[in-house]
């Protein structure tokens, strides 16, 4: 009987990918490309707020979005109307992409002209966040009707997102949905978390959202960004 | 739902240290996980044992779990008290500007080889 052995690893499970990530970061720096994180949960909104800020942004950011879903192509579909380039990534039944799929999505979308990249992560607000996708900035979108305790149920998520869009505004009256608590939750979570109140429909506060994206994405091309913890 | 995603990256580092340390099978790996990690034991182990038939290295490894308690430090009376049991509010002085010390851990701890 052959000797059984002890090997020590002592490691975290996301070690390897967070290195992943931290490499794709630095390939897309030297690139010029901003890649941008979007995640939620089911039907908060994502597709329409990507259509939104894609509209906002038009003259002014070549875009590529990358639409990671369980399966099918409906979002691929919506996004490819407005005129930006992208693909469909689909995760065989995974709840979230990691680095490496993020790194398989830019190559099939063979994204080099572009000067924003965003991909829509598959509605979930548990593991998306566990996983470091190699973005440069973390958003995700909190909808009305789904509440404003979120933050409390689902820390994590709101910890490492560095801006929060809160959507469906324009229905408020008809739900008890408290603005200031929600606040104070999301900054109890990030403190620097960035808020924005939202109506992807009606286009209420799309244009102070594409604003700042538009500054983040001028910020690390001339070298001035950096993503919370980034080493670069 | 999230454990087999965490499932695939153990099964890499696991198969990647056993390749570079030339050993021909594994037979357990040893996982610590924080009380609040998110990660269900039950639910981890269970994707383990469907996943690691997908792999040579690793169909007869078995995976053992130690968890680890989650404390939490208040920063007004300084006392470490336990998360679970307690939340966010301290429950020696009733502040809330508290933070955690630890339980948020998914580790891969060391694994039996021949």
């Amino acid at each position: 009987m052959d000797p059984v052995r002890i090997l020590e690893i002592k490691e975290s499970v996301f070690e390897n990918n967070d290195r992943a990530a931290q490499a794709l970061r630095q390939e897309l720096k030297s690139k010029g490309i901003f890649l941008l994180n979007l995640m939620s949960s089911p039907g908060s909104g994502k597709t329409t707020t990507l259509k939104a800020t894609i509209a906002a942004l038009s003259g002014r950011r070549k875009i590529g979005v990358m639409e990671a879903d369980i399966d099918s192509d409906v979002d691929a579909r919506a996004i490819a109307e407005t005129g930006a380039r992208v693909i469909q990534l689909h995760t065989g039944g995974m709840c979230h992409l990691d680095a490496g799929m993020t790194r398989q999505g830019l190559e099939g979308l063979e994204a080099g002209e572009e000067d924003l990249v965003i991909l829509e992560n598959v509605g979930n607000l548990v593991c998306p966040a566990e996983f470091d996708t190699g973005a440069v900035k973390n958003a995700m979108i909190l909808s009305v009707p789904e509440g404003h305790d979120k933050p409390l149920k689902y820390p994590l998520m709101f910890q490492i997102s560095d801006v929060v869009l809160i959507n469906k505004i324009d229905v408020l009256p008809y739900f008890d949905f408290d603005m200031d608590a929600c606040r104070e939750y999301i900054h109890m979570r990030n403190p620097k978390a960035k808020i924005f109140p939202i109506c992807a429909k009606t286009g209420e506060g799309i244009d102070a959202w594409a604003d700042w994206l538009d500054r983040e994405v001028e910020a690390w091309k001339s070298g001035h960004g950096y993503r919370k913890g980034a080493k670069l | 739902m999230h454990e087999l995603g965490i499932v695939f990256h153990i099964m890499d580092t696991v198969e990647q240290t056993a390749r570079d340390n030339h050993v021909s099978r594994v037979q357990k790996v040893v996982m610590e996980l924080g009380e609040v990690s998110g990660v269900v034991p039950q639910a981890l182990t269970d994707c383990w044992n469907w996943a690691k038939k997908r792999s040579q290295l690793l169909e007869d490894c078995s995976m053992g779990v130690e968890i680890l308690p989650a404390k939490t430090l208040c920063r007004d009376c300084r006392q470490v008290y336990p998360t679970v049991e307690h939340g966010r509010i301290c429950p020696f002085c009733a502040s809330g500007q508290t933070h955690l010390l630890q339980g948020t851990e998914i580790n891969i701890l060391q694994i039996e080889v021949i």
